[in-house]
């Protein structure tokens, strides 16, 4: 049963990334197309999650690869706030792709499937790996309105005779919702690392190599926060900064899955 | 029935000309009304691009004179300039037209409105009601599958457009306008219609930036003071006619550290140029002169030229249904002939049979059925050869074999 809802979850979220390429080069009707896909591909993704919160003995996502299924619904889900305007298609661009893959990725690290059983607390779990997931999505979301506000400038500076032609948000909007996003991930994230610390401390254990990424990870966007809102920092280098903080998330999320859940 | 349309446009004919023949509302409706005489239908469409007479007419000939008469009496000069197209070819046109195919800016979307006032105030009846109707049809669907209509096509709505670009919404945002000619205003207009806010208006002549700063609801300054304004300005709009630049880039440097990183819109609509070029490399600054703009409206209307090639198929689709329509208008008569004959014949046949109330009903129902099923064949196979042009020779076949000549 988990098997019909991964494939066609990954295919609509495949479908989306596909047609969202289609409208960068003739807007249109591959635009409805990908906002189509997304909103299929995310339902069925939630009737992939419930179907394994109904199954399992326990919290289901406490694996690398099942973090990584929840982590991408919370992303696809935290896009589809603005995606589903026109002029937010392009988001989709860097949002859609990066979702096939992850959701690939956790399937083929048995992420999707509907059994699993955990070592873990159900409730410890739902507030570290929830809180923590759902301001990774957050940041990864920062991360591609930060990447399509570098693109956008990119096109006006070089007064590219096209930038008409494939509509993007403004360069202010993108600035605000960017900084918005953030300042709802990161008291998520300050959350979720809480949690975590005081698990540590009652159970006993040292700080990982992941633990310490995230703890820079955290540090990097909050100063972005307090420079953008206590110095007005923003434009290209605002965005650079978005971008690196969320290369210390990619570290998190895919390169340092070990040292954490092992 | 045939349909004529005798006219002029922009394409052979100079505004000098066109202005000649423009029509208002009302004359253009006396016009409809005079040209239909007495069992046709006209209808006037005239805009700044051109000035269209549509007629439905037994008589397509007569009808074309009379068009051609009164557009001449409108101006003898506009001989060489008219063109005439009948049938199938001036439905295509009307479609074209309706769809913006025909417009000097390719999807403009005046013209649509335009067509609909003219088919309102037209002398309408079936036919011209059914190709007006189908041509605004057309012309919307053309719109709605191309973006032959989305791009901005002036310099002004480039500008406005690429404001949109860097603020997204524009309500709220705050203009300051440099110089008060009509090129700045034009543009302050467009920035206006999209929800800004024309702050100030600062101008070398002070009653002229007093009269564009009541008019827009903005504060009138002196040329020197608009530097004083970068720092809460969005957007800046330039266009007087000084030699040199009206604001340099160490004006602008001085107020970016007060814009706490806001980004700053520069349209340079002046010829020769008051903002200095090198503002644009400033970070969160962007500037677009006069060449930048043409660009963009350039490569635009490129891309308008591109969907209208979609649009034009879309037009000839519907062309191509409003002459099947049309060509089964000549069969129409000869199948109802066929059938009421049928139906006579059935009728009295009924009658003169002794039957009982059971069997008259059983009856009824049966004859029916087969009078309904003989007729469904040839019914389709004149409606295709009508599609096919070949529908006259089949419904006078139809007549001669069943005896319907006197029913014409």
């Amino acid at each position: 049963m988990a098997e019909l809802l991964f494939w066609p979850a990954l295919l609509a979220y495949g479908e989306a990334a596909l047609a969202y390429l289609g409208e960068a080069r003739r807007p249109g009707l591959a635009g409805s197309l990908a906002t189509w896909g997304v909103r299929i591909g995310w339902l069925v993704q939630t009737a992939l999650l419930a179907l394994q919160a109904a199954r399992a003995d326990g919290f289901p996502w406490s694996t690398w690869a099942g973090s990584l299924n929840l982590f991408v619904w919370f992303v696809v889900g935290a896009y589809l706030i603005w995606g589903c305007q026109v002029r937010y298609r392009m988001l989709g661009l860097t949002v859609l792709p990066l979702a096939a893959v992850l959701l690939a990725l956790a399937h083929a690290g048995g992420g999707t499937a509907a059994h699993g059983e955990s070592r873990y607390s159900n409730l410890f779990l739902v507030l570290h790996v929830g809180l923590v997931l759902a301001a990774f999505a957050g940041f990864t979301l920062a991360a591609g309105l930060s990447a399509l506000y570098l693109w956008q400038e990119r096109r006006l500076k070089r007064r590219e005779t096209t930038i008409l032609r494939v509509r993007a948000p403004g360069l202010a909007r993108l600035d605000e919702l960017t900084a918005r996003t953030i300042a709802v991930a990161l008291p998520a994230l300050t959350l979720g690392i809480a949690v975590g610390v005081a698990r540590l401390r009652d159970r006993g254990g040292g700080v990982d190599a992941l633990m310490a990424v995230t703890l820079a990870a955290w540090f990097v966007y909050g100063a972005y926060l307090v420079l953008r809102f206590g110095a007005g920092f923003r434009g290209r280098r605002a965005a650079y900064l978005v971008l690196a903080g969320f290369l210390l998330v990619a570290v998190v999320r895919l390169a340092l899955p070990v040292t954490h859940f092992s | 029935m045939r349909i004529v349309l005798v006219g002029i446009s922009h394409h052979r004919a100079p505004v000098e000309l066109r202005e000649r023949a423009a029509l208002s509302r009302e004359q253009a409706a006396e016009l409809a009304d005079r040209l239909k005489g007495t069992s046709g239908e006209a209808v006037c469409l005239s805009t700044c691009n051109r000035t269209e007479l549509y007629l439905a007419d037994e008589s397509g000939g007569d009808a074309e004179r009379r068009a051609e008469a009164a557009l001449l009496a409108l101006e003898a000069d506009l001989g060489p300039a008219l063109y005439r197209l009948s049938d199938e070819a001036a439905a295509l046109h009307l479609f074209r037209v309706a769809a913006g195919l025909d417009s000097m800016v390719p999807g403009e979307g005046e013209i649509l409105g335009q067509v609909r006032a003219a088919y309102d105030a037209g002398a309408t009846g079936p036919i011209l009601d059914r190709l007006f109707r189908q041509a605004l049809h057309a012309g919307r669907k053309a719109r709605v599958e191309t973006a032959i209509g989305e791009s901005p096509a002036s310099v002004s709505s480039a500008a406005a457009a690429l404001a949109e670009q860097v603020f997204g919404e524009l309500r709220g945002r705050k203009i300051l306008v440099i110089g008060a000619g009509k090129v700045g205003d034009l543009a302050a207009r467009n920035l206006l219609s999209r929800g800004a806010d024309i702050a100030w208006i600062a101008n070398r002549t002070a009653d002229r930036a007093a009269e564009l700063a009541a008019r827009f609801g903005g504060e009138a300054l002196p040329l020197e003071h608009a530097e004083e304004q970068l720092v809460d300005a969005d957007v800046v709009v330039s266009s007087t006619s000084a030699s040199g630049w009206v604001l340099e880039r160490a004006q602008v440097e001085r107020a970016l550290p007060a814009r706490k990183g806001r980004p700053l819109f520069l349209i340079d609509l002046a010829v020769p140029r008051d903002l200095d070029p090198s503002i644009h490399e400033l970070d969160g600054c962007y500037l677009y002169d006069i060449d930048d703009l043409q660009a963009v409206v350039a490569e635009t209307l490129a891309g308008r030229r591109r969907e209208a090639e979609r649009a034009e198929s879309i037009v000839a689709d519907e062309a191509g249904r409003f002459r099947e329509w049309q060509a089964s208008l000549d069969v129409v008569p000869a199948i109802a002939s066929l059938r009421a004959r049928a139906e006579e014949i059935r009728a009295a046949e009924l009658k003169r049979a002794r039957l009982s109330e059971s069997e008259r009903k059983a009856a009824e129902s049966v004859t029916a059925a087969v009078l309904n099923k003989l007729l469904h064949l040839p019914t389709i196979r004149m409606k295709e050869a009508a599609a096919a042009a070949d529908g006259v020779i089949y419904a006078d076949a139809v007549r001669h074999l069943f005896g319907l000549e006197d029913d014409r």
